[in-house]
C-alpha cells in the first residue's frame, strides 16, 4: 500500500475547502486533476496552483457540471484515459439549499439530493469499481457534521450528506481487503462562501485552512470516518444520545 | 452588516447591496474596517496568484492573498516582500489601503511604492487598471485609501531578492530616550531593518529606556552550520481573558525584566517570520486586554519636533501608570509615501497600545493629542477608533481631495464618523 497517492482528482476543487487542500497536496509534490463547472473559476484556480507548483507537479483541469449524472461515466473514463496513473479521489462538490425552499417545493428539495448526495453516489459507483480492479486507491468525499442528525434547520442537505456517510459505510466495508481506502469527511462550521449568510462568531468556526490539512492528514493515514476538526466527535456523540422526544422540540 | 464572501476578481458589485467596504484579514484595530449598516465584501478567499516572473520577482496577485501566504511560497525561491508590517496575517489588500510600513522605511519607504499597478472595481460597474501612469489620481487615492476608493481585486507588486530565509539580528539597550537617537543615527546604515522598544512606564533618568532591535537579510549559510528553522505553529488565547492583564504591576514586572535585567542575545540568526513577525508567535494577542479591549495610539512626529515630542508623550503615559509593553518606535525616512492619504511620511512613529480604563483612558489620549497637534503630527487611521475629526483634517490637509476620489457606494464606519 503506497502512502499518499501520486495524482488526485478533486471534484468540485473551486470550493473554498477543496482549493486548500489542492495547494497543501501540490507543496507534497501530488499532481492533481481539478474538475469543476465554473470555467472561468476553474482557469483562475489552475494558473494559481501552477504558479505554487513552480513545475514541481502536474496541474490539470476538467469542467463539468456534476449535478449532470448521466455524464458520470463518461466522465470519469475520460479522465482515467487521459491520467491511467490516478490513484486518489477527494468529492468536494456541495451546496447548501434554502430550506424554507426545500420545503415548499419537490422540484428544489430533489435537486439538492441530487447534487449532494447522487452524484458523488454514482461518480462512486464507477470509481470504486475501477479502483477495486486496479486493487489500489483512496476515495474520499466531504460529507457533514449535518448528515448525523436531522435538524429542522436544515434536513435535506442533512439527509443527502446523511445518505452520503452510509453509502460509503457499505462501499469501505465491500473494498475492505482490496487496497482501495475509502475516507468520510466530515467537517463542522467552516468559513466559506456557503456559509455566509451565518452569524460565524464562536469557537466552533474554523477556517478552511484547519479543514483542508486535516483532509491531508486523513489521506496519509487512511482514516475511516474524520471529524473535522476533531472536538465534531465527541460533540456529535453527545448529540446522538437525546432522545427523539427531547431533540424534536430543539429549534436546531 | 451583511457579509459577501467575494470569491472573484470577476464579478460584478450589485448597487442593492450598497454601501460596501472590503474586508482584509481584520487586523487594523478600529473602524476603518467596520461598515455598520452596509455590506462587507469579505476578501480573504479571492486569494489567487495570476502570474509571477521569477527573472525580475515582479507578482500579480489577487487582493485578498495574505502576505504570510506569498512568504511562503516567494521565499524559498529567493524572493522577499519590499515591506511588511509587524504581522504576516494581513491581506496584500489590506496593506495597500493602509499604505503599510515595516521597519525598514528609511530605505524602503511604505508599502504602496512597491505596487506597480492594480485593479480596482468602482460601484459605476467599471473595473479599471490603476497604476501611475493610468488613473494617477486614483492610483494616489487608492495607496492609503482606506477601502473607499472601490475594490482592489488585483494588485503588481516588485519583490526584492535575498539569499536566504535567514537574517543577521541585534539588539542593543538604552538606558534612556537620548541615547536611543544616536545608536539609530549609528545601525542606520548598515541595518535596514531597526525598531526600538520603549518601556513606556519608566520616568525621570530612566523616561524612555529600551531595546533597539536590527536586522538585515543575511547570506547563505555555509554547509553544516546550523540555522534557525521556523516551526510554523503559533500558540493562541482561545478566550478574551476576563479582565485585563494588561495592568500597572505587570506592565512593571513585566518591562523591569525586559528592559534591565534579561540578557539581550546580542547578535544572532534568525528565520525571517522569528525576527519580523514576533507577536505572529502568540495569535489573538490583544485578547490580553479582557473584553473591553484596548485603543491602540499610533503616531508620527516630523523630524524637527520628533525628539521633544517623543519626549513629552512617554512623559505623559509614564506620568498615567496607563503604559502598556507593547510600545514601539520607528523612523520613516525621506521616501515620499505615494498615497494622498498615506500614514508614514518623514518623521519619528510611536505605537502606543492601552488598556480601555474608560474615561481615564479616553483624557490620557486627549492629552496626547495635544502633543501630537503641536508638533505638527498625525495619527494613524488604520489603527483608531476615536480621533477627532479636527485631528484628522489636521493630519491629512489633502483630505478634501481625497474625498474627490472616493466611491459614492462605498462608505466605512470611519468615513462617516470623519464626516458628518
Ligand atoms: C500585530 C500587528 C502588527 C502590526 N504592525 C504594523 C506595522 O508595523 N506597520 C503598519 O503599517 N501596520 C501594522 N499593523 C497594522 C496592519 O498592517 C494594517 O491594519 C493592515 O491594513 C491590516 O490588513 P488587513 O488585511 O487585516 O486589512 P483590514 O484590517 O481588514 O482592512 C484594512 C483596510 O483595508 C481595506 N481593504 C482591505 N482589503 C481591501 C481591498 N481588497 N480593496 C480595497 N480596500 C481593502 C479595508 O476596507 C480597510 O479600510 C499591525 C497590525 C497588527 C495586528
Ligand atoms: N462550509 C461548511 O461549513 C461545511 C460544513 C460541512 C461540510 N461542508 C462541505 O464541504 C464541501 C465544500 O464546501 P465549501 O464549504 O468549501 O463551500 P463552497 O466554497 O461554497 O464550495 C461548494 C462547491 O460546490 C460546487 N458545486 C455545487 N454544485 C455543483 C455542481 N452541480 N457541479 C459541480 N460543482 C458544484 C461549487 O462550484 P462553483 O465553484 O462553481 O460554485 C463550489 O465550488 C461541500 O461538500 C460542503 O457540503 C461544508
Amino acid at each position: 500500500m503506497s502512502a499518499t497517492p501520486r495524482r488526485i482528482a478533486i471534484f468540485g476543487a473551486t470550493s473554498r475547502i477543496a482549493t486548500e487542500t489542492a495547494r497543501l497536496w501540490l507543496a507534497r509534490g501530488v499532481a492533481l486533476v481539478v474538475v469543476a463547472r465554473n470555467p472561468e473559476r476553474l482557469r483562475m484556480l489552475t494558473d494559481d496552483l501552477g504558479i505554487r507548483a513552480g513545475g514541481l507537479a502536474e496541474v490539470d483541469a476538467v469542467t463539468a457540471d456534476l449535478a449532470d449524472l448521466d455524464a458520470l461515466p463518461a466522465l470519469w473514463q475520460s479522465m482515467t484515459d487521459r491520467f491511467p496513473d490516478l490513484d486518489g479521489v477527494l468529492l468536494a462538490h456541495g451546496s447548501l439549499p434554502d430550506q424554507a425552499r426545500c420545503e415548499a417545493t419537490p422540484e428544489t428539495m430533489l435537486h439538492e439530493i441530487r447534487v449532494n448526495a447522487l452524484s458523488a453516489m454514482s461518480l462512486l459507483t464507477v470509481i470504486a469499481n475501477d479502483f477495486e480492479a486496479r486493487r489500489r486507491g483512496i476515495i474520499a468525499v466531504i460529507g457533514s457534521v449535518a448528515g448525523d442528525r436531522g435538524h429542522r434547520s436544515n434536513y435535506v442537505y442533512g439527509a443527502a450528506k446523511g445518505m452520503l456517510a452510509i453509502f460509503l459505510q457499505g462501499l469501505r466495508s465491500r473494498l475492505h481487503g482490496s487496497g482501495v481506502t475509502v475516507i468520510t469527511l466530515k467537517p463542522g462550521f467552516v468559513i466559506t462562501p456557503m456559509t455566509q449568510d451565518f452569524d460565524r462568531d464562536g469557537l466552533l468556526w474554523v477556517r478552511p485552512e484547519r479543514v483542508a490539512r486535516g483532509i491531508v492528514r486523513a489521506f496519509e493515514r487512511r482514516r475511516d470516518v474524520v471529524y473535522l476538526p476533531w472536538f465534531w466527535r465527541p460533540i456529535l456523540w453527545a448529540t446522538r444520545l437525546i432522545p427523539e422526544p427531547v431533540f424534536k422540540r430543539l429549534s436546531l | 452588516m451583511r457579509l459577501i464572501e467575494w470569491r472573484d476578481r470577476t464579478a460584478p458589485l450589485s448597487a442593492a447591496d450598497a454601501p460596501f467596504l472590503a474586508l482584509g484579514n481584520g487586523r487594523s484595530h478600529g473602524d476603518v474596517c467596520v461598515n455598520d449598516g452596509g455590506t462587507l465584501l469579505l476578501t480573504r478567499g479571492m486569494d489567487r496568484l495570476i502570474a509571477f516572473d521569477r527573472g525580475t520577482g515582479i507578482v500579480d496577485c489577487e487582493a485578498g492573498i495574505l502576505l504570510g501566504d506569498l512568504l511562503h511560497w516567494c521565499l524559498p525561491q529567493g524572493w522577499m516582500l519590499p515591506v511588511v508590517p509587524g504581522t504576516r496575517f494581513i491581506t496584500v489588500g489590506g496593506a495597500v489601503a493602509n499604505d503599510v510600513h515595516g521597519r525598514n522605511h528609511r530605505v524602503a519607504g511604505s508599502f504602496g511604492r512597491h505596487v506597480l499597478e492594480m485593479d480596482l472595481l468602482r460601484s459605476t460597474g467599471e473595473h479599471l487598471r490603476i497604476g501611475p501612469e493610468e488613473h494617477a489620481d486614483l492610483f494616489a487615492a487608492t495607496i492609503g485609501g482606506l477601502g473607499l476608493t472601490g475594490l482592489i481585486t488585483r494588485v503588481r507588486l516588485r519583490m526584492i531578492p535575498v539569499s536566504s530565509d535567514l537574517m543577521l539580528t541585534e539588539s542593543i539597550r538604552f538606558g534612556h530616550l537620548d541615547a536611543v537617537w544616536d545608536i539609530n543615527d549609528r545601525l542606520g546604515a548598515e541595518w535596514p531593518y531597526t525598531i526600538a522598544r520603549i518601556d513606556c512606564i519608566a520616568r525621570g533618568r530612566r523616561l524612555g529606556r529600551g531595546v533597539l532591535v536590527a536586522g538585515r537579510h543575511a547570506p547563505p549559510q555555509p554547509a553544516g552550520t546550523p540555522v534557525p528553522r521556523w516551526r510554523g505553529r503559533s500558540r493562541s488565547l482561545p478566550f478574551d481573558m476576563p479582565f485585563s492583564l494588561v495592568n500597572r504591576h505587570s506592565v512593571r514586572a513585566f518591562n523591569a525584566v525586559y528592559y534591565r535585567a534579561a540578557p539581550l542575545p546580542g547578535r544572532r540568526l534568525q528565520h525571517v517570520h522569528g525576527h519580523l513577525f514576533p507577536l505572529d508567535r502568540l495569535r489573538d494577542w490583544n485578547r490580553i486586554y479582557g473584553r473591553r479591549g484596548f485603543y491602540p495610539y499610533h503616531c508620527v512626529l516630523p523630524h524637527a519636533h520628533a525628539r521633544d515630542g517623543v519626549r513629552t508623550l512617554l512623559k505623559r503615559t509614564a506620568a498615567s501608570a496607563q503604559g502598556s509593553f507593547l510600545a514601539a518606535m520607528k523612523t520613516f525616512g525621506d521616501l515620499p509615501a505615494p498615497g494622498i492619504l498615506s500614514f508614514p511620511r518623514p518623521g519619528v512613529t510611536l505605537a502606543l497600545d492601552f488598556a480601555n480604563r474608560g474615561p481615564r483612558t479616553l483624557r490620557l489620549l486627549a492629552d496626547l493629542d495635544d502633543i501630537v497637534s503641536a508638533a505638527g503630527g498625525a495619527l494613524d487611521p488604520g489603527q483608531d477608533a476615536r480621533m477627532s475629526v479636527t485631528m484628522f483634517r489636521r493630519g491629512f490637509p489633502q483630505w478634501e481631495r481625497f474625498a474627490t476620489l472616493v466611491d459614492p457606494a462605498f462608505s466605512s464606519t470611519f468615513w462617516r464618523r470623519m464626516n458628518p
